[in-house]
């Protein structure tokens, strides 16, 4: 992350402010010390106990505010703003449900490591405590989902928490800071000084280099092994350590596997990057886990996504495991070395002395998995020979996916929310560069698209933006676009329709034998609802439109624009590692030949039903999905 | 499984035994004891906390106490040499015909009168564990009406000394406030 200091530095000669006394109320010093942490978006929603601080926003045309629908959609833009240029991204709200709106936002950024700070209101410190009107405890709500939170008790003290809770969102394992501010606070005024010593926190000291003798542990380690992979997380991206993490794995000749969030760590066209890991991961990536020799897992954090079974995981490999946060070392999976720094310094330490040399026996195993898969491949060139698994005159998320990806030319900023388009964008949209890619990966959490696509394209301007969203989790924040328009945001909407919740039927199809319950929606016409908030919108239900349709909206570049794929019902995302199963016990999608096969002897067996004994078949998923579409 | 005893420097803010006590509850840490109070530093508190689990999982709480911004300092004092106390209040039943008897134990448990009435006894009682865990077990016969305990606290010996040389008070923060007024 950006120097703390400097940063603040910067701010303060760019706006010109001097640091000579003046009287300010606790409102405008809020706005001060936004200013001077280089703030210039402000996502948030008006209310009692933060009118000050609105009403002062108004002597501040530097900060501009961002009016959302509702206060989830302004955590989820400030985290959007975050994560799309590793800045510091900021929220508001009043007190009470204003507060509790946030949440889901402040959860998503803690499990992502999102750097944003909260500003909420309180009711006045007289009446704290006294089941005041739109009182709630959030400081208490948010103490798990926070890295750090504050309620303000003084004046005094105001602008030193303010500036400490940039300082803790953005160093170290970035993370939600929240800030809770009496009215009367708000209200009352000081002569008020910018503080100019750095931020010193005794008990807050991010580590940055590793240690020597794990570092010369680790280069030992990758010395001797045959079989190794680098396992790359989003700490690379936010650490600033892509080109680093290139330079490594050339040097050494290691394949890199990548997590969700680790997409855009390496670019996804290098010849050593393997693709993503893990429960929808490649099948080709899992088997090189499982048979490795040597993890090197570098700011990941081994999550249970895409372990799969702890007892049986990469059980024959030594461990190296490199993260900014000591808790995290140990935590899942036991290592052999594990180095607690910033990425950046350890991988400079690590690539200062690390030997070439080839791999190529290693290569070519993984080369023969990943044909493997290729054969199984679904989403084809329109006009190469289809998959028989491909139903005839019907579009598929996979495909709307890919061709996306042909049709921006792979330089899009995407922004998804939660499900199956999810798993498909991260299979098939292929990631360049860091922070390319915005995804709530840790919590999951739908709704989460398009307010941080707004949030994502409004801090980075010049870049295209698309938020690919599924028909579920789009209803969860659609409000959202009256913000779109309002602030004339120009993100492209892209909604996977598919009339379900797609993964959890997925889900249902495979472990609750079809039983669809609650998942089928019955959706509004999404282009009348576009319509309706004056955003153009079109409709496609079959591949060839698709390109017409993606460069209509590419070349639109005023405010929103959404797109409505009509999708394959019950299409599903392959391959799938079921919850808990080993990592390389994958429920795959068959080949060509096994699916016509399959097919051949389901004819046969409704010719004759009874001769055809159904044959014990393990496990119970794969005999499932054997027999329908999607495979 | 093993009884681990770490102590704890923590910054006296408002909240921060809440933030202590959230990370228990929220990452399943199974704590026996814990003890707060203020220390020789105006600004510092310290903390004892006693669990019974495995070295990993005392591992695992040191390494989450520390993410806490107000948690300065944590060591692991039962791997070093170190005294540990607890200290109990307890109020025996006891009347004019069996008080001598009472006393006769604290007597033996070094143990301190310090409330008569006509039918009990509050007793001091100041040791480790297991000595307050069989006085209390001795005097039960009689009847204990109440009784309260603060937990275990424990200080390293000799030159085991919590390391907080590298602590400063938040310079910031007070001269903010001279700032600002």
């Amino acid at each position: 992350m950006t120097d703390d200091t400097t940063a603040a530095d910067r701010a303060t000669e760019e706006a010109g402010m001097n640091t000579e006394a003046v009287v300010l109320t606790g409102a405008e010093i809020v706005c001060e010390c936004l200013l001077r942490e280089g703030v210039d978006i402000v996502f948030g929603y008006p209310g009692g106990a933060i009118l000050p601080t609105y009403d002062a926003l108004t002597k501040y045309p530097q900060l501009h505010h961002v009016l959302t629908r509702h206060e989830q959609g302004a955590s989820h833009m400030a985290d959007g703003y975050a994560r799309a240029t590793g800045k510091v991204g900021v929220a508001m709200a009043t007190s009470g449900p204003g507060a509790t709106n946030l949440v889901t936002g402040i959860a998503t950024a803690m499990m992502d490591s999102s750097p944003i700070v909260c500003i909420t209101g309180q009711v006045p410190t007289g009446a704290i405590g006294t089941d005041a009107f739109q009182e709630t405890d959030v400081t208490g709500i948010t103490l798990p989902i926070t890295k750090h939170n504050y309620l303000v008790t003084s004046l005094d003290e105001l602008a030193e928490v303010m500036r400490e809770a940039f300082h803790i969102a953005r160093t170290g394992r970035p993370g939600p800071v929240l800030v809770d501010i009496p009215k009367d606070i708000q209200n009352q005024s000081t002569n008020f000084v910018y503080p100019t010593e750095p931020v010193t926190l005794p008990g807050y000291k991010p580590p940055r280099v590793g240690r020597a003798d794990q570092v010369d542990a680790a280069l030992k380690l990758i010395r001797e092994s045959r079989r190794p992979i680098i396992l790359a997380g989003h700490g690379i991206s936010m650490s600033n350590a892509n080109r680093e993490l290139a330079q490594l794995c050339e040097r050494a000749q290691i394949p890199v596997a990548l997590t969700l969030l680790g997409k855009g760590a390496i670019s996804e066209q290098h010849p050593m990057c393997l693709g993503m890991m893990g429960m929808h991961g490649g099948a080709e990536v899992n088997h090189a886990i499982q048979q490795a020799d040597l993890l090197i897992a570098l700011g990941m954090r081994f999550d249970d996504r895409v372990t799969g079974n702890l007892a049986t995981y990469a059980r024959n490999s030594r461990k190296i495991h490199v993260d900014i946060d000591p808790s995290e070392i140990n935590k899942n999976v036991n290592v052999d070395v594990g180095i607690v720094g910033d990425l950046g310094e350890v991988l400079r330490q690590l690539l200062d002395r690390v030997e070439r040399r080839p791999n190529d026996a290693w290569f070519d195993r993984i080369a023969e998995w990943r044909a493997d898969s290729e054969l199984r491949e679904i989403v084809r060139p329109a006009d190469a020979p289809q998959h028989p698994a491909v139903p005839e005159g019907k579009l598929l998320g996979a495909q709307v996916i890919r061709d996306l990806f042909e049709f921006t030319g792979g330089n899009a900023v995407t922004v998804t929310d939660v499900g199956q388009h999810q798993m498909w964008e991260a299979q098939y949209y292929q990631h360049e560069r860091p922070h390319s890619l915005i995804t709530s990966g840790g919590l999951g959490t739908m709704g989460f698209g398009l307010p941080a696509a707004i949030g994502a394209k409004m801090a980075r301007p010049d870049q295209e933006v698309w938020a690919i969203v599924g028909d579920g989790g789009f209803q969860m924040t659609s409000m959202e676009l009256a913000t779109a328009v309002q602030e004339q945001v120009n993100v492209h909407i892209a909604v996977i329709n598919n009339g379900f919740l797609g993964m959890v039927r997925q889900w249902q199809e495979f472990f609750y034998e079809e039983r669809y319950n609650q998942t089928p929606m019955v959706n509004p016409d999404f282009c009348k609802l576009a319509e309706a908030y004056g955003i153009p919108a079109a409709r496609v239900t079959e591949r060839g439109e698709i390109e017409e349709a993606v460069n209509r909206n590419r070349a639109l570049t005023a405010g929103p624009t959404l797109i409505d794929f009509v999708v394959e019902k019950e299409e599903i995302v392959f391959p799938m590692v079921p919850a808990g199963a080993d990592l390389d016990d994958m429920i795959r999608r068959p080949t060509p030949e096994e699916f016509e096969r399959k097919r051949r002897e389901r004819a046969a067996a409704a010719e004759a039903p009874e001769e055809a004994a159904p044959e014990p078949e393990a496990p119970a998923a794969a005999a499932t999905v054997g027999t329908r579409f999607g495979v | 499984m093993a009884k681990h005893i770490l102590a704890a420097l923590v910054e006296n803010r408002p909240g921060v035994l809440a933030r202590v006590s959230n990370l228990f509850r929220r990452r399943s840490f199974n704590i026996d004891s814990l003890s707060v109070g203020r220390t020789q530093r105006e600004n510092i508190s310290r903390m004892t906390i006693v669990m019974e689990s495995d070295t990993a999982e005392a591992d695992r709480l040191v390494k989450n106490l520390y993410k806490l911004v107000d948690v300065v300092h944590v060591d692991h004092l039962h791997s070093q040499p170190s005294v540990v106390r607890d200290m109990a209040l307890v109020k025996v039943s006891a009347s004019s015909d069996n008080r001598r008897e009472v006393i006769q134990l604290c007597d033996i448990f070094r143990a301190r009168i310090i409330d008569v009435s006509a039918d009990s006894l509050v007793v001091e009682i100041t040791g480790e564990e297991e000595k307050l865990e069989h006085f209390t077990e001795l005097v039960r016969p009689f009847g204990i009406v109440e009784m309260v305990r603060t937990g275990v606290i424990a200080l390293g010996r000799g030159g085991h000394t919590l390391k907080d040389e590298g602590y400063k008070p938040n310079r910031g923060r007070s001269s903010s406030r001279r700032n600002v007024l």
